[in-house]
């Protein structure tokens, strides 16, 4: 192992590379399950980032589609409407225009999440669900009202840039960075904030500014993921990112455990490939996929995978 | 919430295992049915297979549902009477929800799992929009039945349909306001939600405004609102001699009755997107009189082809087929036609078939596809009296 490199960043130079051959060999795979692995791809993104606010920050949003939906319109503008002037900046490197405006739309969905939190972060618990409810409608009802982004019918004919490298690459950074976060010493702060704000705050922590950095960073990767979608998809609108999509984020947390790292990338994996599974049911299909959410809800209350850390804090106590 | 809780036992673990094991074998022995039915069937005689996407859940359920049985029992037909190519058809049918975002996924695996040769879909101009593009570079040819943004078809050469188009809806919703009912001034009422209703707005007022009418006021809403007195009260206030709510059944049964609740008597109408029985029991009998819609359709009218399919109907699912029912057909037979005409499954060769189309006689009447696969064809005018749908007047393109 390099001695500049620690074992998590040895993992996420793996995973970047697994993302790379996973591309080379993608045309091997149809184009169903291609998009469906990269559907897989971005809920992870989704929920990964909405863990560090309603998982490790302990706080509850409700707004993620809003701003996941930030993102994909400014990135499938940057590609689409304003292709033509931005590729001069690139030079012959066209390929650099995805990224670019996938960052970009990640850095606008950050500001908005910057302008969304700063009033209402100083809230607590329930009001912050609200606000965040309320900021996700806006942001669909103003996209269906600007003309410029196709209002009603969406956007269309948005380029196929999104690919596995892509979509993967970002999941394993986006992970990556979670997870650092949570073990540097400013994750701890996070933890405390969840734990007891008023402990935290006697410790000296500026809750405020730890809420919204968790805040600001869940916005950021949300409107990433927002890019591939709207890049894998094609087409994309305001109806797609409404309040229930927001909650399909919600309840892969849940499922997997509130500030959990594995727990939630498991659930965001099975319930993306549940939906496509229970296809064949036809009419049962929700039926089923509701009556699993339940029953793993019963079973599970604690998150899909924790008992790796019951064995090791058993060990601890024995 | 805490996050250093532990398991209260292993029983829990066990539950879990049981019930992902379950799932896995259910899912197990559906695809198993699949593989089997596929590999049985003698080489040559195996079916065709047609996908059709559709919303059968979800806001648009009731166009959905209707338009996924007219589909059925044009598919049952044509097996009845062997098929097409001397082969049966297969529908694959899939449920998007209403939900934005599902379609594109959908038609991927129809194309590339279930090796479909032809799309049918869907009713919302929105979701045909996202699937249309992934038809186009795979070359599939996609039939839409009711999808009627003008947008849809634009996307490509292999997309095609079988409903007029919003602009024809709109000029034809504009004379019958200067003609029939000699509205000079009208209020506008627009769901902005909808793709539907933004573009059947604007397709409406040009040719309005061109013949000397006035549109006084435009008011909007947005889908799944349930209040509307605010905009109403505007409308009122302008006093106009017709209001205008190109928008669908949902919102447009509420409006007519907060409207008559505050004493707008005059004349409302809209386009297909009124079309459902539901109209009536939202809305109430009594409010909707004085309210015209149009459509692609009405049972009512004679004629052997549509008898035939109304009692089909009746006999199948205890209804009377609407509209979207009778293009859920017309999308299927005019595909199966072109099939059976392009002598061959192969794509480009069923799209050539397609824009051939000719004056095929469909339910909702002869139709033609044109230059930019739209259908050129005639629209009815439907009333409401005494809380029934009545058959008004015919008009031709």
């Amino acid at each position: 192992m390099p001695g500049w490199l620690n074992r998590s960043q040895l993992v996420l130079a793996a995973a970047l590379l697994a993302a790379g051959v996973a591309q080379f060999l993608s045309n091997r795979l149809d184009s169903y399950v291609l998009s469906v692995a990269m559907g897989v791809g971005i809920n992870i993104i989704l929920a990964s980032s909405l863990n560090l606010i309603n998982g490790f920050t302990g706080q509850f949003s409700l707004g993620h589609a809003g701003f996941m939906a930030v993102g994909a319109y400014t990135a499938a503008v940057l590609t689409g409407k304003l292709a033509p002037q931005l590729q001069p900046i690139f030079g012959g490197h066209v390929e650099l225009l995805f990224p670019f405006a996938l960052i970009v739309g990640g850095l606008v969905a950050a500001v908005a999440g910057g302008l969304v939190g700063a009033p209402s972060l100083r809230l607590k618990g329930d009001y912050l669900a609200i606000v965040t409810l309320g900021f996700g409608e806006i942001i669909k009802v103003i996209f269906q009202n600007v003309e410029y982004v196709g209002g009603a019918k969406g956007l269309n004919a948005i380029p196929d840039y999104s690919n596995l490298f892509w979509v993967f690459g970002t999941t394993a950074i986006t992970v990556y960075t979670v997870w650092a976060l949570m073990n540097s010493t400013y994750g701890r702060g996070f933890l405390a904030v969840a734990d007891d704000e008023i402990a935290a705050e006697a410790m000296g922590l500026n809750t405020t500014r730890y809420k919204m950095v968790a805040f600001v960073v869940g916005a950021f990767f949300a409107g990433i993921a927002g890019g591939l979608f709207a890049h894998l998809n094609n087409s994309i609108n305001p109806s797609g990112f409404d309040f229930n999509k927001s909650i399909e984020i919600v309840v892969m947390v849940i499922l997997g455990g509130m500030g959990r790292h594995t727990g939630v990338i498991l659930a965001a994996i099975l319930l993306t490939v549940l939906t496509e599974l229970l296809r064949q049911f036809g009419d049962y299909r929700m039926v089923i996929y509701s009556l699993l959410l339940i029953l793993l809800m019963l079973t599970r209350p604690q998150g899909l995978l924790i008992w790796p850390i019951r064995k090791s804090a058993s060990r601890r106590t024995t | 919430m805490n996050r250093l809780s532990l398991l209260p036992g292993g029983r829990s673990l066990a539950t879990l295992g049981a019930v992902i094991l379950g799932s896995i074998a259910l899912t197990l022995v559906g695809c198993k049915k699949e593989v089997s039915g596929g590999a049985g069937a003698a080489p040559g005689s195996e079916p065709i297979r047609v996908g059709e996407y559709a919303s059968l859940h979800g806001s648009e359920a009731t166009f959905g549902q209707s338009s996924h049985n007219g589909t059925v029992i044009a598919v049952e037909e044509i097996n009845a009477a062997g098929g097409v190519l001397g082969r049966k058809i297969e529908l694959i049918t899939d449920d998007n929800q209403s939900k934005s975002g599902e379609s594109a996924t959908i038609v991927k695996k129809f194309i590339s799992r279930d090796k479909v040769v032809a799309v049918l879909g869907e009713v919302a101009s929105g979701r045909s929009l996202e699937a249309a593009p992934i038809c186009q570079t795979n070359h599939i040819p996609m039939v839409s039945p009711s999808s009627t943004n003008p947008d849809v078809t634009a996307t490509g050469d292999y997309i095609f349909r079988v409903c007029f188009t919003d602009p024809f809806q709109g000029r034809l919703l504009a004379e019958f306001a200067r003609k029939s009912l000699k509205a000079t001034k009208v209020a506008l009422l627009t769901d902005v939600a909808s793709a539907y209703s933004a573009g059947l707005a604007k397709y409406f007022r040009e040719p309005f405004e061109k013949n000397g009418g006035q549109v006084v006021i435009e008011q909007k809403y947005t889908g799944k609102d349930k209040d509307f007195r605010a905009q109403l009260t505007a409308i009122k206030a302008a006093n106009v001699s017709a209001i205008v709510v190109p928008g669908y059944y949902t919102e447009v049964g509420l409006i007519v009755a907060q409207a008559r609740q505050l004493g707008i008597n005059v004349p409302i109408f809209g386009g297909d997107g009124w079309e459902a029985p539901e109209l009536i029991e939202i809305a109430g009998a009594q409010n909707l009189e004085n309210t015209f819609y149009s459509t692609h359709f009405s049972p009512e009218v004679k004629n052997p082809l549509i008898e035939k399919f109304v009692a089909a109907y009746k006999t199948k699912f205890g209804q009377v087929p609407d509209a979207m029912a009778a293009l859920g057909y017309d999308s299927a037979v005019v595909l199966f036609d072109a099939i059976q005409r392009a002598g061959s499954t192969e794509g480009p060769k069923i799209r050539d078939a397609l824009a051939a189309t000719k004056d095929y006689p469909c339910l909702t009447g002869k139709t033609t596809l044109d230059a930019e696969r739209n259908a050129t064809k005639s629209a009815v005018i439907i009333t409401v009296k005494d809380g029934k749908f009545k058959y008004l007047e015919t008009v031709e393109p």
